[in-house]
């Protein structure tokens, strides 16, 4: 069948889309989950508590389908990588499982005991539900960027050969906790501009300027460490060429996720929005103003953005046996599959969007201790 | 190769977790449906006690819903954890709906559902209702893909395999959703899930008409259950999913299985009503048979034959003689991708693939099988034929069931105006039944399918991942303890906003100050 869009073309396009359903992710349930992180610590007293949950319970839910849309968007675009990784990272994945059971009871069932002890339990669900993800999905992508072992037989079967203890090495452990003080930072913007002034709403400003400084320097330390990884492939490899891993040959090459910027020096915008972003952050949390936010989302935005730059055309580097890494070219799913999910996206996306910015404007307003004492209690 | 722990192992772990999920999938389904209809009676007489009735299920709604939530996004995962191969093998097909479905349902579903929630003081009631209404369109959408992901897996119209690549490819999207295996299912399924919530309000109700307890809301849900459920009940009947089966082999073969027929009879079959099937001695004990019923259901005519377990196995040694040519070509395209005569070989045995590859459970490579292991392999293409047979009865007969109770209650509350106690009572001990029949079908249509993933496409065994027994074994328990705990949690909410009933003041809510919106009900969502 001959399709408007060319294969490698298409190829390209879900590269990047896998990537904004990522940052859609990070950029709305990343607040979330900071929220999420910071709530034993911020607020005390059960009024204080609700304050803090009702400001994110009443619309995370939707924000959640970014991420299992994007499970299902690799799942259809690049089948190799969600088969391989979620088999790979099997316990990890485990572990993040039962992180995300405990966020949709954690903010439903709080609220429908009054014990404290009920209610505690519950602030922990959610504590615990907020920060494991966003620790583990950075320490993921240390591991992508480090390279999975994996290998690839030829009937195309996967055999892992790492273990839980080797995902939490130590530059994976410190991707993570970028990501956690990223996020946590994110939550913070996101209470400044909605939340009512008042105590809890100073807590966590108190934080939050720490915590944008530490993931600053976390993020730099992190690019420096970068250095000592890197895959890059002996020969170009056909764009439009077949999807089958074992078609090319690859070597690990040391600095090579570098490559990408000497060879497009305007991609260095990306990791430059991620500092850039931090430090605007820092000054908006420090100044009560709005700007915080955007600061943050700049960041967030900036630091997938750089993870992608550096690995392009890679996907998930095999460690292992570095010819069978996961590559844009030889990973994707069929030349029409990606054009109908295109299809389905084009129509589809812009649609959620439209309603997600009615249903945020209805719920638009600080929150204080009027709102969950009176609107809708929590 | 695979090996058969890890793949018996990962057939248990999904298919407890697919239960799990489907235990709260159903109410969601037909629970966010009646919340539309009573929602539309408030809106449309504008009457205070509606609301209150609305608001009371909708409570129970949300404690039911969170658990579908956290129980998906395991769903979600779990292919790619515990079915990497078969994920990468059929992702190109598989995944499409899957997608689609977090783009065009999931969306929806889960950010109207904040809404409706806190929404009450922020909408006008119009505007309310519509995302009431929304929130339930969502959620039947969220059905409607998986469940055309789920029935191509039953009937893979649409795509082939290409040996260049290792796995399926999509060549007709337009037949992959108009799959009339996944359209059938789709219907009977969701009428379940209406059926379900039905049930769950009339038992409910029919618990505070029994004690006499908040009977103004109790009467109005049961005019708006009875009716709503007997349609359902009706359509979960007439729907149920004859029109399926006769598509391919595979589904002849589960047809053949909750029949429990071995043989072939003439035209039209008679319905085996009762029986003991022996799976060993290929036999059922004991039938008691009614004449040509069968064949009117499964064939709606009366001159087709309805083919038996024995002449179906045949068939499958037969495909599979024929599939392992298919598997050397493969091997051999591997090798040399130019090799044209082995193509050609390719083409013409292609569609027979899947059935060489049952080989691999007992050799390495299909070409060196023995007549032996070629017989024991059409064998394994024959499902566990008491288990079909019985979870086919069980859910047919609760099927009848809820027919007779709806109308029933019907023809008491909304023709005669009022329930007799023997009535009510019928309905509270209903209550856990249609939970029941909904499990006992989806133990029919997945373990009807075995030995196949992928119907004549990929045995069950050669979807797994490479993972040890004891990964799986560590999670499985994991999330055996998770999930049972949240269901305690959960029926013990259930139970606790149940006795407080409709209208109770929330147990927490401090309400300092009076209310700037005093005209709404105390709210017991939050
Ligand atoms: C017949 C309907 C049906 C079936 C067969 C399944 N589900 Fe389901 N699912 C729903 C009907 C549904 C729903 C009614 O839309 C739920 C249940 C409660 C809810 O909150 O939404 C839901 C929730 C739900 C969610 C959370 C969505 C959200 O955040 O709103 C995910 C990710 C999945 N499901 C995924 C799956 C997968 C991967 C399945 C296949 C193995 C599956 N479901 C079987
Ligand atoms: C789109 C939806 C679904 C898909 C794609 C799907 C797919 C699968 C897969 C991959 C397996 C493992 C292989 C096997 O052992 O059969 C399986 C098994 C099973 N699934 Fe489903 N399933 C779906 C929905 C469900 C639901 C909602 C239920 C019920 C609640 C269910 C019940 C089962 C059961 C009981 C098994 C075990 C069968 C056996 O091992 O013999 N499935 N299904
Ligand atoms: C006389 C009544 C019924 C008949 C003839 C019937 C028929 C069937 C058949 C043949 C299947 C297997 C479909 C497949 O393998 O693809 C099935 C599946 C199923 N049934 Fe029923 N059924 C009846 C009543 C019920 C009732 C009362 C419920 C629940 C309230 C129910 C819920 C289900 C579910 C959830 C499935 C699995 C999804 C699917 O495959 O469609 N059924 N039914």
């Amino acid at each position: 069948m001959d399709l408007p869009l060319d294969y490698a073309t298409l190829k390209v396009i879900w590269w990047g889309l896998v990537g904004v359903l990522l940052i859609g992710f990070a950029l709305t349930d990343g607040y979330d989950l900071g929220v999420q992180t910071l709530l034993p610590f911020i607020a005390r007293s059960d009024e204080e508590r609700r304050m803090v949950i009702r400001t994110v319970a009443p619309a995370w839910e939707g924000h959640q389908v970014w991420l299992i849309t994007a499970g299902g968007a690799l799942f259809a675009a690049w089948p190799f990588v969600y088969a391989i990784s979620f088999s790979g990272f099997y316990l990890a994945m485990f572990i993040v499982l039962s992180a995300l059971i405990l966020r949709p009871v954690g903010f439903k069932y709080r609220s429908r005991r009054p014990e404290p002890a009920w209610r505690s339990g519950w602030d922990w669900a959610l504590f615990t539900g907020g920060m494991v993800p966003a620790l583990i999905f950075g320490v993921a992508m240390g591991n992508v960027l480090q390279g999975a072992p994996f290998t690839i037989d030829q009937e195309l079967r996967t055999t892992y050969g790492g273990n839980l203890l080797g995902l939490l090495n130590p530059f994976a452990l410190l991707c993570g906790l970028t990501s956690t003080a990223l996020l946590v930072t994110h939550g913070v913007s996101y209470l400044n501009s909605k939340l009512e002034e008042g105590p809890v709403r100073n807590r966590a400003l108190a934080v939050g300027k720490i915590s944008a400084l530490l993931a600053l320097a976390l993020f730099a330390i992190a690019g420096v460490w970068l250095q000592s990884f890197g895959f890059r492939l002996d020969a170009p490899m056909d764009p439009d060429g077949l999807a089958n891993p074992l078609r090319k040959s690859v070597t690990a090459a040391p600095g090579a996720w570098f490559d990408n910027y000497s060879l497009h020096p305007w991609m260095m915008i990306a990791p430059a929005s991620g500092f850039l972003g931090l430090l605007l952050a820092w000054f908006g949390l420090s100044r009560r103003s709005d700007l915080a936010f955007l600061g943050s989302s700049l960041s967030v935005v900036g630091m997938i953005a750089s993870v992608g730059a550096s690995m392009f055309p890679f996907i998930l580097p095999s460690s292992a046996d570095p010819r069978a890494s996961l590559m844009v070219w030889d990973s994707s799913s069929s030349h029409l599959t990606l054009f109908i999910m295109l299809i389905a996206v084009v129509i589809f996306l812009p649609i959620v969007l439209v309603y997600t910015a009615w249903v945020l404007n209805v719920l638009k307003g600080r929150i204080g201790p009027d709102v969950v004492n009176n609107d809708t209690p929590y | 190769m695979p090996d058969m722990l890890t793949a018996d192992l990962s057939r248990w772990q999904f298919a407890l977790t697919a239960l799990y999920h489907f235990l709260f999938v159903p109410l969601t389904l037909g629970l966010s449906m009646i919340l539309v209809i009573m929602e539309g009676a408030f809106v449309m007489t504008g009457r205070e006690i509606w609301r209150q009735t609305t608001r009371f299920w909708m409570n129970l709604f949300g404690i039911n819903f969170v658990l579908g939530v956290a129980t998906g996004v395991t769903m979600e995962f779990q292919f790619g954890m515990n079915w990497a191969y078969y994920s990468q093998y059929v992702g190109d097909i598989f995944g499409a709906p899957l997608a689609i479905e977090g783009l065009m349902a999931f969306f929806l579903e889960a950010t109207m559902v904040g809404l409706m929630f806190f929404g009450w003081n922020r909408l006008s009631r119009p505007a309310h209702w519509l995302v009431t209404f929304l929130t339930a369109i969502g959620s039947n959408l969220s059905a409607l893909w998986i469940l055309i992901a789920n029935g191509w897996m039953q009937n893979p119209v649409g795509a082939e395999f290409n040996p260049d690549t290792m796995r399926m490819e999509i060549v007709d999207f337009m037949a992959v959703i108009f799959n009339p295996v996944a359209q059938a299912k789709f219907v009977h399924t969701v009428s379940a899930g209406y059926v379900t919530a039905a049930v769950f309000v009339l038992g409910v109700s029919a618990w505070y008409m029994l004690k006499g307890r908040h009977t103004d809301v109790a009467k109005r849900s049961m005019t708006v259950a009875a009716s709503f459920g007997l349609l359902s009940a009706i359509s979960v009947v007439v729907l149920g999913d004859e029109s399926g089966y006769t598509l391919t082999d595979n589904q002849k073969m589960k047809l053949a299985a909750l029949e429990a027929m071995w043989e072939t009879e003439p035209a039209p079959a008679s319905l085996t009503l009762i029986g003991l099937p022996d799976q060993d001695a290929r036999e059922t004990h004991f039938e008691i048979r009614a004449p040509w019923v069968l064949g009117l259901i499964a064939t709606r005519s009366l001159d087709k034959e309805v083919s038996g377990i024995l002449p179906l196995v045949a068939i499958a040694e037969d495909r599979i003689r024929n599939g392992i040519a298919a598997s050397e070509a493969v091997a051999r395209i591997n090798v040399e991708p130019g090799d044209a005569a082995a193509r050609e070989t390719f083409e013409r045995t292609k569609q027979d693939l899947g059935y060489a590859l049952l080989l691999r459970r007992y050799v390495a490579n299909p070409a060196d099988a023995t007549d032996e292991m070629i017989r024991k392999a059409a064998f394994d293409t024959v499902p566990n034929v008491a288990l079909s047979f019985f979870s086919f009865r069980l859910m047919a007969g609760l099927g009848f069931l809820f027919i007779g109770l709806f109308g029933l209650a019907f023809l008491f509350i909304n023709i005669r105006r009022a329930a007799p106690r023997w009535l009510l009572i019928t309905a509270l001990v209903s209550m856990p039944l249609p939970w029941l029949a909904a499990e006992l079908g989806w133990i029919l249509a997945e373990t009807g399918r075995q030995p196949w993933i992928i119907d004549g496409v990929l045995p069950t065994f050669m979807g797994v991942s490479t993972l040890s027994a004891g990964e799986i074994i560590l999670t499985m328990v994991g999330f055996t303890l998770i999930y049972g705990v949240l269901a305690v949690i959960n029926v013990s909410l259930m139970v606790r906003a149940i006795s407080a009933g409709p209208g109770a003041p929330q147990p927490f809510a401090r309400r300092r100050r009076p209310s700037a919106r005093a005209t709404s009900q105390p709210t017991f969502d939050h």
